[in-house]
């Protein structure tokens, strides 16, 4: 087996006084799409951060494509090719759509083709290209802050909640580029509350439970295995829409 | 956020409600230029350390130094220049000027560098720690202007062509403020240009804005930091050596009493905003003005009179930043 | 008994102690030990800063807030006995009107501050004290009608506190005059003031104020008003500032903006308590007598260095009698970098 493109061995983090990741564990492999999941609390965002190192991890490892990077800095770290997108958009509201788009482009102004194919899934980014981002909807935001991060083509994307509040019309757009993202030239980590979401897409599955991961694998296997379902998600999972 | 014109109306509004209470044209047209020009001036001192507290959550109190720095360093080059400041032509003049103002900038930009390594990198994050460091600095700093320039004030005055009014009837207009609003302009449209037009100032007000996005996004904004603060600095110096030239006299403390107009104006303006900080200098150096003509007695109290209503209205001040 | 009137907060070292034991005793029997104008002076300086200092450390030390305005409510305090005096002749009358009336403002003004800007971040309120400060300054020294202006205000102190009243001939050499009295009564009312804040700050509103020290979200979570707290914490100082004010107007006989309102004394008090140990209270002690002896001493063991280095040009300068504020500067920064604690922090630390 190749080595995988991400992996945590042992990853402790504190957030002030509070331990948190309690010595996560799993690999991401190259290509395709990975769903991180659990219950709320069980750490999720927290492992996000703390491969983006906006957490310092305490304890362990976590390896990129062959590269310790640990206690490497946040803005080396995306240097490498990782993109994230955060549960909370964190789009920069004084700046436009644009602008936005323009910073998130770091080799220089954004290439046109890949615009139009944004466009194409999130036309309301289009449409609103020189109004200030903190104008937009909720779910316009979401689609600001995920093409944010494939402005330009990354290795990893790491992508916290990306339907959170969104109408369907919107998810079906994302579940578009995602799966067009995960084919194509990225390796996708996302983390998800919405299982049907999560099984449309996933290849691969890691479930967290208080701040380690209690299972991995695929995740053909695991949306048939209602029994583990239950005994790691719990009731809090959304698996309707 | 839609423009927010608002606050910006409030400068027309307070130079149109002073005109009748002041009386006469003549005067008011002499006030409004001198507030203008103390306005800018302020501004042009207040805009890096506005700046570097969006950036990174610091608040140099040893802002001061950098002023009285560059005030000192200006006046020693003017004095050496002493032949060309008293010469009767306006370009020796400006030979004496330009040198003094550049040694201001890059002697205070230097010192800036250092003092971002040495009092303020160790203690990012601790407000506590912040203040007491930054405030001992600037303590340091004022003793160390009078290791150097001696004890004692010097005096300056003003080179040949900058002495006097222009006179346009009976309107008086001083020409060294007709300089420091031409200054000030230009400092404030350069610091606009690059904010709004150049990709530079696409990250600073990214990084005012979320400034661990902006790392995430993979700048590092440490770099940048330290670059803002480098230029606020030497800005401060640029302003020290026009407020020396404008008070024709220059003190150690200088520094310490012209960072409380500085603070009282980024605290109007709202924290890390340029363009409140713009509007706050200007209706600071207004109100002054026009209250040290109307009630003199009271005039310096009338700076925090406008800082509590401006707060009342907007907690935040004028522009607030949209924070995280 | 000691344990009890010390709030049971014991100096937990034995040099702390005993450095304690040596201010305490030595300010008591200083105007024996060290006859002369000069020295009473200096001692009841120290006893001053005492409670100026102590009473900062209730806000920056236990409270975790910087307020640049405390020589403000100094400044309150001294000029309600000095105007009073003023005003109304020399009596006790007069001291009881201005020392209630700078109580009165002192509070008002700490309780209209701590609203308007406590509850936002600690950068702002120490941004806000430090103009409102300085407004302050200056609008005393423009009300000369009141004030007296730069010049501040000369005034007769009440008689028994005067050199000229006698009450016995001489004890051991010294002549049992008003002055004797007047020092006393300013040592008296400062060990009181000092021994009341160590009672608050160990008392559970004390408790209180760490805890929004340590973690002010958490301390509201759990249900603590973070500001009505910390607005309370700061009218408390200011109070204490302004008593410490008018024991020092009712020391000197004059006040005037330089001993009283000036951001120099301001930076001194900073000094000392973070020098002295920032939460500890007698740190504020250790560190104002600290540096009351250096404003008077430490001047003299410069000089000497400065005669030294005569020949030098820059470094002389450095060592010149006038710049103790330099060393003493430095010795700051370098106490918030490496000795948060400040001086008793080190002493308890070696127990």
């Amino acid at each position: 087996m190749a080595e995988p493109l991400l992996s945590l061995r042992g990853v402790q983090t504190n957030i002030g006084r509070y331990h948190i990741l309690h010595g996560v564990e799993f690999d991401v492999a190259e290509g395709g799409l990975t769903m991180l999941l659990g219950r709320n609390g069980a750490g999720k965002t927290t492992t996000l951060r703390t491969i983006m190192g906006m957490w310092r991890a305490a304890a362990g490892e976590i390896r990129f494509d062959g590269r310790d990077i640990t206690h490497m800095a946040t803005p080396d770290i995306a240097r490498l090719g990782i993109a994230y997108v955060p549960e909370s958009m964190a789009i920069f509201a004084d700046l436009t759509v644009q602008e936005n788009l323009v910073l998130a482009a770091r080799s220089g102004p954004p290439d046109q083709k890949r615009l139009d194919w944004i466009f194409a899934r999130f036309e309301a980014l289009k449409r609103f290209w020189t109004l200030p981002a903190g104008l937009l909807s909720g779910g316009q935001k979401q689609m600001l802050a995920v093409a944010r991060a494939i402005i330009e083509p990354r290795r990893l994307l790491l992508i916290d909640e990306p339907t959170k509040g969104l109408a369907p019309a919107i998810i079906a757009n994302m579940i578009d580029a995602f799966r067009e993202l995960k084919d194509g030239e990225s390796t996708l980590l996302v983390v998800e509350q919405n299982f049907v979401f999560a099984r449309q897409l996933g290849d691969a599955v890691a479930v967290m439970d208080d701040g380690r991961v209690a299972h991995q694998g695929s995740m053909a296997a695991f949306a048939a295995d209602s029994a583990l379902q239950q005994h790691l998600l719990g009731l809090g999972m959304d698996t309707h829409q | 956020m839609k423009r927010d014109w608002l606050p910006l109306l409030l400068i027309p509004a307070l130079m149109i409600g002073a005109l009748p209470l002041i009386g006469s044209p003549a005067s008011w047209v002499t006030l409004t230029v001198a507030g203008l020009a103390m306005g800018l001036m302020i501004f042009i001192m207040a805009s890096g350390l506005t700046l570097t507290f969006g950036l990174m959550d610091v608040l140099n109190f040893g802002h001061g130094a950098f002023i009285a720095v560059g005030a000192f360093v200006a006046a020693s080059v003017m004095l050496a220049l002493a032949p060309w400041m008293t010469a009767d032509s306006i370009w020796l003049n400006l030979a004496a000027i330009g040198p003094a103002v550049l040694a201001a900038m890059v002697v205070s930009g230097v010192l800036g560098l250092g003092f971002e390594r040495i009092i303020v990198r160790p203690v990012y994050g601790q407000h506590l720690k912040q203040i007491l460091v930054t405030t001992g600095g600037l303590i340091v700093a004022e003793q160390l202007l009078k290791v150097i320039w001696g004890p004692d004030q010097i005096t300056l005055s003003r080179p040949t062509a900058l002495r006097g009014a222009f006179l346009f009837g009976d309107v008086a207009i001083e020409k060294y403020r007709v300089l420091a609003v031409v200054v000030g302009l230009v400092v404030f449209a350069a610091l606009a240009l690059t904010l709004n037009r150049t990709r530079l100032g696409l990250l600073i007000r990214a990084g005012v804005e979320n400034g661990e996005m902006v790392e995430a996004l993979g700048y590092r904004i440490r770099r940048l930091f330290v670059g803002v603060f480098v230029v606020g600095s030497a800005l401060a110096g640029l302003g020290g050596a026009m407020w020396g030239l404008y008070q024709e006299t220059v003190t150690a403390a200088i520094g310490a009493q012209v960072a409380v107009l500085v603070f009282i104006v980024i605290i109007i303006g709202g924290l890390g905003s340029v363009g409140g900080c713009f509007v706050g200098a200007l209706l600071v150096g207004l109100t002054a003005n026009y209250i040290g003509f109307l009630a003199p007695k009271v005039a310096l109290g009338s700076n925090i009179l406008l800082m509590a209503l401006v707060l009342l209205w907007r907690p935040q001040g004028l522009y607030p930043v949209a924070k995280r | 008994m000691l344990r009890s009137i010390l709030s049971d907060d014991l100096p937990r070292s034995r040099w702390l102690a005993l450095a304690l034991v040596a201010i305490l005793v030595g300010l008591a029997v200083a105007p024996f030990l060290f006859p002369g104008a000069k020295s009473l002076n200096v001692a009841a300086k120290i006893c001053v800063f005492i409670v100026l200092a102590a009473s900062f450390d209730l806000l920056l030390g236990y409270t975790g807030i910087v307020s640049f305005a405390h020589t403000m409510f100094f400044g309150i305090g001294a000029y309600g006995v000095a105007i009073s005096l003023t005003r109304m002749g020399a009596g006790w009358d007069a001291v009881a009107v201005g020392t209630v009336a700078g109580l009165v403002v002192a509070i008002v003004l700490a309780t209209v501050i701590g609203l308007f800007s406590l509850r936002v971040r600690t950068i702002f309120f120490a941004m806000i004290t430090l103009a409102v400060a300085s407004a302050f300054a200056i609008l005393a020294s423009q009300l000369s009608d009141l004030t007296g202006g730069e010049d501040g205000l000369n005034y007769r102190l009440p008689a028994v506190l005067r050199a000229s009243f006698s009450f016995g001939d001489t004890l051991f050499g010294v002549r049992l005059n008003g002055r004797l009295l007047d020092y006393y009564l300013v040592y008296v009312a400062s060990l009181v003031l000092l021994l009341l804040l160590l009672r608050i700050v160990n008392s559970p509103f004390g408790s209180v104020l760490m805890a929004i020290r340590e973690n002010p979200f958490r301390a509201e979570a759990i249900g603590y008003r973070t500001v009505v707290y910390r607005t309370m914490a700061s009218c408390i100082a200011a109070a204490t500032a302004a008593l410490a004010g008018a024991l020092l107007a009712l020391w000197s006989s004059q006040t005037n903006p330089d001993t009283t309102l000036s951001f120099d004394i301001m930076v001194d008090i900073l000094l000392m308590v973070v020098i002295g140990g920032m939460g500890t209270m007698y740190g504020a002690v250790i560190g104002a007598v600290l540096l009351v002896f250096a404003q008077n001493y430490l001047q003299d063991l410069l000089a000497i260095a400065n005669k030294a280095l005569a020949g030098v040009p820059l470094l002389a300068n450095l060592f010149h009698p006038d710049r103790w504020l330099l060393w003493l500067g430095v010795a700051f920064i370098l106490c918030v970098y490496f000795f948060p604690a400040g001086i008793v922090g080190r002493l308890r630390q070696k127990r």
